[in-house]
């Protein structure tokens, strides 16, 4: 390259400057080109929605609205009629799950149950419990297997559901950057499906795989979608976010009990509210061998499993 | 600012005369030879896939990739890590050039701090494409979103990414406005920064580290080494990108005074490429010493776990490259300006090697096999290739751009003061 002039010739400068020009309006095209599938993603978004702030800053008008948007949405896009409540912890509650492990004997009707109470996409089978296929004889995950078939229970197996363990040391909600998802009084940890960015650091934070991407849209069939729904629980979720087990508490905050429980042929799970003296769980708790998953890491699970 | 001498060009302000800089600027860095201007088109035109092939994931969802609840990073987050090491890597030469006053690569020091702006630019435009929803990065700006500020690592990462950044483009557009008037760079505008910028080069590849090693529920991150091993491995890839891209300045624009420091870094990845290679043993052998579940990771890395292979030889690929690298680097041979190319082979494979190593070696394994033990594999898609290699091309752009626009300054390196 040879040294320029400290000020180009003018008529050279013009020329040129013209042929950059159009050069960078040709990229600029091409660039808008490029991105033009964007406008159908932006298609999807409203103003509304785009503008919604987090949760906890919602006055109970503004709640109102996003609530009447969302249902609104629910019958444009699935075709379903749904009411979606705002429930909110129940005070003098702390719900505590057990499982009984000699008694699951590894049916999987609690992942289905979970799966249509709870909207999951049909076409990947989304749900959030996890039943581990152990050996006989070990605590160790390791010898485990997801994807055990045949006829259940064998008889040098055990059975080991896993969902959210609702830590009352939740490291998912530690290393969120935007606090998207938080902690609730009864011990619900939640997600606001409408803050979340994907940035999916809470799911490589969870020990328990309890955590949930959406890859996709989730597809449910008009008639098989769950119309009681919750804000903060099983409203159908946007695409690009993350999800989790919320003890279903679109049921729990309400008085009833989670989804997976009702569908456990065996009897093996128990669920309650740990403050409550008289209640099951607390009996559980103070009279079984219970034990916690993975408690070297110090994420404190409101889950325990026992054997009789 | 009224401690910089007067200006030549008497009676003009700033307001004036930075929109001119700009211009200028902006004029010379579009100018070139037939070579130059294929170069950029061909780097748009990769780039402009990239952008597409980015639209489509958003609006049709992240099942584009082939990340899973079990793999959920994969190629993004991967060259995201190796970026800001990239980004680190640059100040190898800031510290000779003002810790140790060497003179000539004072003169180039520029080189490697407009590197750094390249590479974090790439570094958020990777963490933009990882998003599920990008339409909500508003959550993420202090003030205005939410910022889970001091506990969640993520936003540790975004402030001092983009401080780096800044620190960076104020360093480099003070010095290449000086020259434009024809001033004197005065000290005090920019030498505080340069020192500020190097605590700050640590602390971006620091913090990346944090954001893995902090994760109790996964064994293969949860190591005090990661954060030291990084900053090894960045001081073997940032200088091997540095010497390859003054080997091709020289070649192409003829700028002088760069084999000293082509020498002096060279010089550097000697050490560094070794202590990295020592931290990597001690990390293995501290692995498969102990066995147990701590090992799944390595072993599925090094050797595949029950028949599962996909990364064997992508770490295998890596171990022979930095081994290679690190002995071409010891040979004498390797100083001398005959052996050029054999330099830039050495450099090619440190850079690769540091790109598997800390890319898809550390990232994917983290999450195979998962927190329960299932083992999941993953090989990136055809879509998240697209991207990263736009990103890649739109970082060269920046790079290539910014070099230009430093030429006059790298041709008269006599022009930039010597502090002693
Ligand atoms: S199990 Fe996982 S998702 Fe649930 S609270 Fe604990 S860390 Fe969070
Ligand atoms: S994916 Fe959503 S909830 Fe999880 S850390 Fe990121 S923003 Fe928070």
């Amino acid at each position: 390259m040879t040294n320029h002039p400290s000020l180009p010739i003018i008529e050279n400068f013009s020329r040129r400057a013209a042929v950059k020009g159009a050069f960078a309006t040709l990229g600029a095209g091409a660039f808008v080109a490029a991105i033009s599938p964007l406008r159908q993603a932006a298609k999807n978004t409203t103003a509304a929605e785009f503008m919604q702030q987090h949760y906890t800053e919602l006055s109970p008008e503004q709640k109102d609205e996003v609530i009447a948007r969302l249902e609104a949405e629910t019958k444009e896009k699935y075709g379903a009629d749904v009411t979606i409540g705002d429930d909110r912890p129940i005070p003098g509650t702390k719900f505590v799950y057990a499982i009984n492990l000699s008694v699951c004997n590894g049916n999987g009707k609690c992942v289905e149950a979970c799966h249509q109470e709870n909207n999951h996409d049909r076409a990947t089978n989304q749900s959030y419990i996890r039943v581990l296929e152990m050996p006989k004889g070990t605590m160790d995950m390791e010898q485990g297997s997801t994807t055990y078939s045949g006829v259940v229970p064998k008889d040098d197996k055990f059975y080991l559901p896993v969902q959210c363990q609702q830590c009352d040391e939740p490291p998912c909600v530690d290393v969120c950057p935007v606090k998207a998802t938080w902690k609730e009084e009864d011990g619900i940890v939640v997600v606001d499906y409408n803050w979340c960015i994907g940035c999916r650091y809470c799911e490589a934070a969870c020990p328990y795989h309890a955590r949930r991407f959406n890859w996709k849209e989730p597809e449910v069939p008009a008639k098989e979608v769950n119309p009681d729904q919750s804000y903060l629980s099983n409203r159908i979720r946007p695409v690009g976010v993350v999800e989790k087990c919320t003890y279903c508490l679109h049921r729990t905050r309400r008085g009833k009990l989670p989804a997976c429980l009702e569908a456990c042929p065996t009897g093996a799970r128990v669920f309650g509210n740990i403050l409550d003296k008289d209640s099951n769980i607390r009996w559980i708790l103070q009279n079984k061998r219970v034990y916690i998953l993975k408690e070297e890491l110090g994420t404190k699970p409101a889950f325990f499993y026992y054997f009789d | 600012m009224s401690s910089i001498p007067a200006s030549p060009i008497e009676n003009e302000t700033h307001i004036t005369s930075y929109p001119k800089f700009i211009g200028r600027s902006l004029w010379l860095a579009t100018e070139g030879s037939f070579a130059f201007y294929a170069w950029m088109t061909a780097l748009t035109a990769v780039f402009l896939v990239g952008a597409n092939a980015w639209a489509n994931q958003v609006a049709g969802g992240m099942i584009g990739t082939n990340m899973t609840d079990q793999v959920s990073w994969g190629l993004y987050i991967a060259n995201f890590t190796f970026m800001v090491g990239l980004a680190a890597g640059g100040v190898m030469m800031v510290i000779p050039a003002y810790l140790y006053h060497d003179r000539k690569m004072h003169d180039v020091v520029i080189i490697g701090e407009l590197l750094a702006i390249a590479a974090i630019a790439m570094c958020l435009m990777f963490v933009m494409a990882d998003l599920g929803r990008p339409d909500r990065f508003w959550h993420m700006v202090p003030g205005i979103g939410k910022f889970n500020w001091p506990i969640s690592m993520l936003t540790w990462d975004v402030i001092v990414l983009n401080g780096y950044l800044l620190i960076n483009m104020h360093i480099c557009g003070y010095l290449l406005y000086m020259r434009f008037l024809g001033r004197k760079p005065n000290p005090v505008w920019y030498v505080p920064f340069v020192m500020l910028s190097i605590v700050w080069a640590i602390s971006i590849h620091t913090v990346t580290a944090f954001l893995y090693c902090g994760l109790g529920g996964r064994p293969f991150w949860n190591t005090a080494l990661l954060a030291p091993r990084f900053l090894a491995s960045a001081f073997v890839s940032g200088p091997a990108f540095i010497i390859v891209a003054m080997i091709f300045i020289k070649k192409l624009t003829g700028v002088g005074g760069l084999d000293q420091p082509i020498g002096t870094l060279t010089k550097i990845i000697r050490v560094t490429i070794l202590i990295n290679l020592l931290m990597v043993a001690s990390e293995l052998f501290t692995e498969f010493y102990t066995g147990g579940s701590h090992v799944s990771a390595a072993k599925y890395l090094f050797f595949g776990l029950h028949g599962k292979t996909a990364l064997v030889p992508w770490t295998w690929t890596a171990i022979a490259m930095n081994l290679i690298a690190a002995l071409l680097f010891l040979w004498p041979g390797v100083l001398m300006f005959k052996w050029r190319p054999v330099l830039v082979t050495a450099c090619v494979m440190a850079f690769v090697g540091a790109w598997i190593e800390k890319g898809m070696g550390l990232i994917v394994p983290g999450f195979i096999p998962s927190t329960l033990h299932e083992i999941v594999e993953y090989v990136p898609s055809q879509l998240e290739w697209k991207v990263t290699v736009g990103i890649w091309a739109f970082g060269l752009m920046i790079f290539t751009i910014a070099i230009k626009t430093a030429l006059p300054t790298l041709k008269r390196t006599d022009f930039i003061d010597n502090q002693d």
